[in-house]
């Protein structure tokens, strides 16, 4: 540890870490510097020059080494004759900083006015109108006229595809670079960059496809001005008007904190809709971005299934009279239902003695309850990603092993094909076992361990045997990882079913392969289910649907492959009759003469020694991380089991 | 007695051959002061492209929460308002309106004014919603949107000059 560094900005004293920039250790003491280039995360490059301020240094003797002391015994400090960019000034002993005087305001205002000069004020039609740091900074800064002459303006193309997601409003943009450092640094794929020179300086994409990365959607929350939008967002909805909600993503096992912003929409007849996807803030998770896959989740399920067809209650009796019938009725759930869904499940298959299974292609659930978590890894660390890409499967733990690389960790990747993640690993094989070999070399060097593994038992198993500090199985589902924590068996193919009365909860295709093979099938799920339903059908009257809602209709939890809980709340009216699936269960039980709780807070108290109080908790100071639209999390960061 | 009542009644029959200031409304109309706010017009430009560009700023501005805009994107082939983007839905609730003004202010193109209009009825709440069917107005050149137009024409939303045809 560092010793702390002790300056004075605007008259206050503050201590930072040595080496802390000047405009984070303002905000520490709340005072805001105007940046457009500077981002916490990225290292600084003093491209906009909007952080001007004074900076004062105390006064050294050449000779002697000794402070110089002014006559009343203070120290000396010597000012610069020019204004200086804090954001490129790491923080010295002694210094001081004038972020308000005159001249650093003059200074800041006219820079402002430059940033304006062929700022085309599109702000009517802009997406990022409401939540633009230009606007913003232009309200503390701007004058009300500018001194140069509009018919000189710079004109450039105003609709450029960087993909097929993200597109580019060259006007707009100030050349501040965060979108290529965002790339180039913290991603690792270069894939934008400038062309041309002076006033002329543009964006382009040098991948082809363009914009060729998992992470662009992230650039359009750091762009300071609304130069990189998103297509599936275009004029989608003034920021003021939206709703934000707090959730988790559903795309994948690494639970990225997210919020969804909803707003009624004419197009889709007048309902209330998730509008875009957002991040939120989680240093532990996503820190304060998210992937392609998770913001463009399509929450729209036009086709599903809003109420039972025979009427809720001939279902819920049905359903009930069926699997009480039945000798041996199985239950089987897959990894995209919340805790509480899978928590009333599992109690009601516990009660009536019925085996409960969760659908995995991934092996190994009971293996990974124990490990701990993958954290944030780093020198001294050695990391295995063994049987997944990464990149397709947890985008985030692809980012999180880049970065932990870039911090000076060991990555061993061990695929059959090549992964993105190759370029960055020490060691890359094609097969399994040389990889497992490779990692047992490097783990006995290494302080903390690390194995993301997707693959069937054996290959858990073997990875298991290297004693990791952290197993982390890559999932196909969200909370996967939550039904092994709650002790359902694994099964990978659906035979077991065969000639059975199953009740099935989750997503469509698990409920179309059950109907496949079982007897009568009790569907609990909140997909469209239009393949059930037809092959139901086709083969008589042998199943009954009960439609439940989706995760942006209820509250709920969700355990991440790396084992932390972390709540969902509901942001959108459920649709049509649906009801939470956690109700559903209880009252088919409650028809079988079992009696389960229907609050989501109480379920979820029966089975973890935690409220959603606990969940709820945050870390403010996180929140001096952020640069720019990443929610901050006032929600809750979730628990780490 | 009479001279009583004559004089009590002496103002009754001044004012029966005053000019009354009264007027038989409906059949007759007043003529309102220019700066009236009475129901509001969409306006357009003279080549028949809608003004409004589905900012919502309007929406933002109004303290009785009464105008709902949502946003559509212009083509070339298909083009409402110069620039990328028009209103696809827009809507004023007069029930709710306090007529204002403030949307009139708020306009970055002047789309949106209150007009001279003061006779305002519906028979349900459902007609008290004013689409853009009704609010836009036509013009004697019958010009009208959609249009297709040519290609890189109207490429701004907020046009520095009244009719924009060069841009
Ligand atoms: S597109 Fe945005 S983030 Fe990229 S350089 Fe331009 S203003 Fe900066
Ligand atoms: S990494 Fe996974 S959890 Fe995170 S946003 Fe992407 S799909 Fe969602
Ligand atoms: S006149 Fe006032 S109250 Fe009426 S729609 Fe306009 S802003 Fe709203
Ligand atoms: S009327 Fe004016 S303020 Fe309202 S949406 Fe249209 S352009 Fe924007
Ligand atoms: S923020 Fe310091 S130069 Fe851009």
């Amino acid at each position: 540890m560092t010793k702390d560094i002790t300056l004075t900005i605007d008259g206050k004293e503050v201590s930072v870490p040595a080496g802390t920039l000047i405009p984070d250790a303002a905000k520490k003491i709340g005072i805001d510097i105007p940046v457009f280039c500077y981002h916490p995360k990225m290292e600084p490059v003093g491209m906009c020059r909007q952080c001007l301020v004074e900076i004062g240094r105390p006064a050294f003797d050449r000779t002697t080494g000794e402070a110089v002391l002014e006559e009343d015994g203070s120290p000396k400090i010597n000012w610069g004759w020019k204004l200086e960019t804090s954001c490129t000034n790491p923080v010295s002993e002694g210094m001081v900083v004038n972020t308000k005087s005159e001249k650093a305001v003059k200074g800041q205002n006219e820079m402002l006015e430059f940033q304006l000069l062929s700022h085309p004020l599109d702000c009517p039609v802009c997406d990022k109108g409401g939540e633009c740091l230009l606007q913003d900074l232009t309200l503390a800064h701007g004058g009300t006229e500018s001194r140069f002459n509009f018919d000189e303006k710079r004109h450039a193309e105003k609709k450029v595809a960087l993909s097929d997601l993200i597109w580019l409003d060259r006007e707009r943009c100030i050349q501040c670079g965060r979108c290529v450092r965002f790339q180039s640094e913290i991603v690792g794929e270069a894939v934008l960059g400038f062309e041309a020179r002076g006033s002329h300086t543009q964006i382009m994409t040098t991948s082809e496809p363009g914009f060729d990365s998992a992470f662009s959607g992230n650039t359009t929350d750091i762009c300071p001005v609304g130069a990189l939008t998103t297509a599936q967002f275009r004029f989608g909805a003034r920021p003021w008007e939206m709703e934000a909600t707090a959730s988790v993503c559903t795309e994948c096992p690494v639970g990225c904190n997210t919020v969804l912003n909803t707003r009624r929409d004419v197009k889709t007849g007048g309902k209330v809709v998730v509008k875009r996807v957002m991040p939120r803030q989680n240093e532990s998770v996503n820190e304060t971005w998210i992937c392609d896959k998770g913001r463009f989740t399509d929450f729209s399920a036009d086709s599903r299934l809003t109420a039972p067809s025979i009427g809720w209650t001939d279902a819920i009796a049905s359903a009930a009279q069926n699997l009480s019938a039945a000798d041996e009725p199985i239950f089987v759930v897959d990894g995209s239902l919340p805790n509480e869904d899978l928590f009333n499940i599992k109690s009601l298959a516990d009660e009536v003695g019925a085996k409960a299974y969760c659908y995995s292609e991934v092996g190994g659930g009971e293996l990974t309850t124990k490990s701990g978590t993958y954290g944030k890894s780093g020198a001294g660390d050695a990391i295995l990603v063994i049987g997944s890409d990464l990149y397709v499967d947890a985008p985030i733990f692809w980012l999180r092993a880049k970065q932990a690389v870039d911090r000076g960790a060991t990555l061993i990747v061990a695929t059959e094909e090549e992964t993105r993640l190759d370029n960055f690993a020490s060691t890359v094989v094609r097969d399994f076992a040389q990889g497992l070999e490779a990692a047992k070399e490097a783990f006995s060097k290494a302080e903390n361990t690390v194995i993301l593994y997707k693959g069937d038992d054996a290959l858990a198993q073997s990875c298991a045997d290297l004693n990791p500090t952290s197993l982390v199985g890559v999932w196909n589902d969200a909370n996967t990882q939550g039904a092994w924590e709650m002790g359902y068996e694994a099964i990978s193919d659906l035979d077991v079913l065969k000639g059975k009365t199953v009740y099935v909860a989750g997503k469509s295709a698990l409920v179309a392969s059950a109907l496949e093979v079982a007897k009568f099938v009790v569907a609990q799920t909140a997909e469209d289910v239009q393949i059930a339903v037809s092959i139901t059908e086709a083969s008589g009257s042998k199943c009954v649907t009960l439609p439940s809602r989706n995760i942006s209709e209820s509250l709920g939890t969700f355990t991440s492959a790396e084992r932390r809980v972390q709540l969902f709340h509901p942001a959108v009216p459920a649709e049509g009759d649906t009801l939470p699936g956690f109700v559903i269960t209880a009252q088919v039980a409650e028809k079988m003469g079992v009696t389960l709780d229907i609050e989501a807070e109480d379920i979820f108290a029966n089975f973890f020694d935690l409220s959603y109080a606990d969940l709820s908790k945050t870390n403010p100071e996180e929140k001096l991380l952020i640069g720019g639209n990443c929610y901050e999390n006032t929600q809750g960061v979730g628990v780490q089991l | 007695m009479l001279v009583e009542l004559l004089r009590g009644l002496k103002t009754t029959f001044k004012m029966m051959l005053d000019k009354p200031v009264t007027i038989q409304y409906p059949e007759q109309k007043r003529e309102v002061r220019p700066r009236y706010r009475g129901k509001h017009e969409l306006k357009r430009y003279d080549n028949g492209l809608e003004k409004c560009i589905g900012c919502a700023l309007c929406a933002a501005a109004c303290p009785a929460d009464a105008i709902f805009v949502e946003a559509g994107e212009n083509t070339d082939e298909v083009r409402f308002s110069p620039g990328d983007r028009y209103a696809s839905t827009y809507e004023i609730n007069l029930l709710r309106c306090i007529y204002c003004g403030y949307c009139e202010d708020a306009c970055p193109t002047g789309a949106i004014e209150l007009e001279h209009e003061y006779d305002i009825n519906f028979s349900s709440r459902l007609d008290a919603i004013a689409d853009k069917d009704k609010m836009l107005v036509s013009l004697a050149n019958d010009l009208s949107t959609p249009q297709e137009t040519k290609p890189g024409t109207f490429t701004r939303s907020i046009p520095d000059m009244e009719n924009p045809a060069d841009y």
